[in-house]
């Protein structure tokens, strides 16, 4: 069953046309991977799902939901987080206010005590470094923050994007781990890459981005596999 | 000693009304050229209540009651429209909304000043010093409203959420914090806080006119600016040394006439020394 659909989703920027008529769908359960070279739109696609920059043109479904004109911090009440691109935690804040603020949606203080330590018990050094002020955390300790941070609000669909960026290879790879954990905890992903390789081989689907508009689809396997994303994405 | 208490007592006026602009200016990202009117209309309000009914305690009420929804009618009906625009034509607006403020209170009350007596609370000695009372109330109530605004941003959800717009309009959208609904509150609580600040203006000096707010207000911004803008501890740092320099230029014959010069070369020394202001951090601009 779709949980997200998006279909024919246009985004301006001024007078330049961004995306031109993009659809995808993310069925529930999947980790489905959007993969394009700088540039091509992903951010953008991002953004305007959540209405954090409007649409031109298009419709977008959560839960059989129309959320075309759903504001972002409505989204998040029903079960859409984002992992913005470049992480964007609160750098002024400590950690476990960032990871407070995650739960921003959620009521019950003892639930939310009980997550906050649930993550702590996975990412120790989140517990080391709870009171510390988040700008002062390298960048893999970030992204494991922003993610944690959006985690909190136990959304049914995770957005998130280029959480590779920037990063070591351990990082990288503790990230992707925990995008699996994640997903077969039963959270749905869709996942933004400029890092083709990583994405494809944990995506059951992907979507090519080229230029505002969608090239190709299939399995993770089938494009990595696939000749002309070996070329473009993978490094030949 | 008095004279440092004096100044105490005025910067935490400025302090109260710096606080206003360095809100705004944190999470609406506007400069609200208007704040300093919302005192004039606090010290009308006062005027207006205590003709009518004569209770201090009724009329500070109202002041802080009539401020507070005028600053959120003028966030939504003047700013709101706005959001997203140039931030020039945002502060022309908010230049006309003073105006408008003005003209307002003019065609009602006149443009001559007026006396306003509040309370009259008298003076204590101590030793070979004099202190107005109302100084010292003004120091220990504007003490405890700082006390009271710095533990409920720093200890509660509502707090924390203003904290995070303040940083990333963006990422507190995700959060599932209604960036509106904090905006506006912000100005609530900035006009709050000026009609407490009209409150003590008034026990200082018992008089209005249209343009009282111009001043202070003035005054309050080069604090905020002193302090860093968008930073709270700056805006109560800077309105209390605003306020004991002024005071103490004041007490000094030699410096007595050069005060608000001397205030405003502060202001240009501090921010070529460090732009940001005292406490000021660097910005970054996200969606
Ligand atoms: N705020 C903006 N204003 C104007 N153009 C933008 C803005 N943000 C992105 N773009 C343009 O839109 C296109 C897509 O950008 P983006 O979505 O960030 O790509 P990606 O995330 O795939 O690298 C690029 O050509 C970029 O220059
Ligand atoms: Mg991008």
């Amino acid at each position: 069953m779709a949980l997200l659909t998006v279909e024919d989703l246009q985004v301006r920027y001024g007078l330049i046309q961004a995306i031109r008529g993009v659809s995808f769908e993310v069925n529930e359960g999947e980790v489905v991977a959007l993969i394009g070279a700088n540039g091509a739109g992903k951010t953008t696609i991002m953004h305007s799902i959540c209405n954090l920059i409007p649409k031109a043109g298009g419709k977008v479904t959560f839960m059989d939901k129309d959320i075309t004109n759903t504001p972002a911090h409505k989204l998040t009440y029903m079960g859409v987080a984002q992992v913005p691109e470049g992480r964007r935690i609160f750098q002024e804040l400590t950690v476990a206010e960032n990871l407070r603020l995650g739960a921003y949606t959620r009521k019950s203080k003892a639930e939310i005590n009980a997550s906050m330590e649930e993550m702590y018990e996975r990412f120790p050094i989140l517990k080391e470094r709870s009171k510390q002020i988040a700008g002062t955390l390298s960048g893999g300790e970030q992204q494991m923050l922003a993610t944690t941070r959006a985690l909190m609000s136990r959304p049914k669909l995770l957005l998130m994007d280029e959480p590779s960026m920037g990063l070591s290879p351990l990082f990288v790879n503790i990230i992707f781990d925990m995008i699996k954990k994640v997903n077969e905890e039963g959270t749905t992903v869709l996942l933004v890459e400029q890092n083709a390789k990583k994405a494809l081989s944990i995506a059951n689907r992907a979507y090519v981005l080229e230029i505002g508009k969608m090239v190709k689809t299939g399995t993770g396997k089938e494009l990595l596999e696939d000749d002309s994303i070996r070329k473009a994405y993978l490094g030949g | 000693m008095s004279t440092l208490i004096d100044g105490l007592s005025l910067g935490s006026i400025y302090a109260l009304i710096a606080l206003g602009y360095t809100m705004v200016y944190g999470i609406a990202k506007m400069l609200n050229f208007a704040h300093g009117d919302i005192i004039m209309v606090g010290t009308y309000a006062i005027l207006t209540t205590m003709a009518l009914c004569g209770f201090p305690a009724v009329a500070i009420v109202m002041a802080v009651i009539v401020c507070t929804i005028l600053g959120i009618v003028v966030e939504k009906v003047a700013y709101k429209p706005l959001r997203g625009a140039s931030p020039l034509a945002v502060l022309i607006t908010a230049i006309g909304v003073s105006y408008l403020l003005q003209s307002i209170a003019q065609l009602i009350y006149g443009a001559k000043p007026q006396p306003v007596t509040l309370i009259n609370f008298g003076h204590v000695t101590f030793g070979s010093t004099t202190l107005n009372i109302s100084t010292l109330v003004t120091l220990g109530v504007a003490a405890v409203i700082m006390a009271g605004l710095t533990v409920f941003i720093k200890k509660t959800k509502t707090g924390r959420a203003m904290l995070a717009v303040s940083e990333d309009r963006g990422a507190a959208e995700l959060m599932g914090i209604p960036v509106n609904k904090v905006i506006t509150l912000t100005f609530g609580i900035g006009s709050a806080l000026a009609a407490a600040a009209s409150v003590f203006y008034l026990l200082q000096i018992p008089a209005t006119s249209p343009t009282v707010g111009s001043l202070p207000g003035i005054k309050a911004f080069t604090a905020a600016v002193i302090g860093g803008i968008g930073s709270i501890p700056g805006a109560m740092i800077g309105g209390i040394l605003l306020g004991v320099i002024e005071k103490v230029c004041m007490s000094i014959p030699a410096l007595n006439p050069y005060t608000t010069a001397i205030e405003f070369s502060l202001l240009i020394v501090i921010l070529l020394v460090k732009p940001t202001g005292l406490l000021g951090k660097k910005r970054r601009e996200k969606v």
